[in-house]
């Protein structure tokens, strides 16, 4: 029993992928956020 | 507060390095399972940090519906959102634990049966808040969320109440812990809970944000001269 060491690593680092997938999907989402500040900034040429 | 965000991220992470090294070097190894018990120092935290995100959200759900507080709702969404993660973390470790243990990744007893219904509330919240365009949206969201947040005590003391697989609890119950174990345990929830505050605090401002640029699009719109709105 004591030799599955490998479900203990296989445990940790899915806990690790999750939340760093969450914090990615964070920081997409400020990228578009501060994109879209960026357009609104923007002069509107059109009127 | 940039830099109080900043400070507060060093620190969790020092915290969330030391709590790992105390799981996986200071923590002694279980007897009858041996290195596979460790697991529970992820599981555990992560289990009480999503049941504390999904108080938080009713809480903030009840506030909402009674005072229709814009800030209230944010914090619903941020809690649920955050709560969800953690409770994916418990519903994979939880099989990765059970495979060398019990034989089997996963079976339909009361506590991880409860959990997995648990988590599908949660994600149809998020599915809600997510596609539905309506202005009644997170009202239906907070009523879900009440009623979300009554399966969480249904899910912590099912092995009290039903005959399960699942191993007595930490705190009261029949379960009993070394208290090193305790000690290491309490650690790795404090740096999860750390974690998921920082994590809520950066989804907060953002959410808030979205809301804000949302807005400004709105205005916009309304004051762009006839015919030249996409």
């Amino acid at each position: 029993m004591s030799g599955n060491i490998r479900y203990l690593f296989a445990a940790y680092a899915v806990t690790w992928i999750i939340h760093i997938t969450y914090l990615w999907t964070i920081v997409r989402r400020y990228a578009r956020l501060k994109r879209e500040i960026g357009e609104l900034k923007k002069p509107d040429v059109r009127s | 507060m940039k830099r109080i965000f900043l400070i507060l991220g060093v620190l969790t992470a020092i915290l969330l390095s030391y709590a790992l090294y105390m799981a996986l070097v200071i923590a002694p190894t279980e007897r009858t399972m041996g290195n596979v018990q460790r697991i529970f120092y992820y599981h555990v935290p992560s289990a009480w940090t999503a049941f504390i995100l999904f108080f938080v959200n009713f809480g903030a759900s009840i506030f909402y519906l009674i005072k229709r507080n814009p800030a209230a709702d944010i914090v619903a969404l941020v809690s649920a959102e955050v709560g969800v993660v953690f409770c994916t973390v418990v519903l994979v470790t939880g099989p990765i634990w059970a495979r060398p243990v019990w034989g089997i990744w996963w079976t339909w007893d009361m506590r991880l049966t409860s959990t997995l219904v648990l988590w599908l509330i949660y994600v149809s919240y998020l599915f809600l808040r997510r596609f539905s365009s309506s202005g009644e949206t997170p009202l239906l969201a907070a009523s879900l969320a009440v009623l979300g947040a009554l399966c969480v005590p249904f899910v912590y003391f099912s092995i009290w109440f039903f005959r399960t697989q699942h191993p007595q609890p930490v705190m009261g119950g029949g379960g009993s812990i070394d208290p090193r174990m305790l000690h290491v345990l309490l650690i790795n929830w404090l740096a999860f809970s750390c974690f998921a505050f920082l994590v809520c605090w950066s989804r907060y401002r953002l959410e808030k944000l979205q809301r804000d640029v949302d807005h400004a699009h709105v205005l916009q719109s309304l004051l762009a001269p006839r015919g030249s709105v996409r």
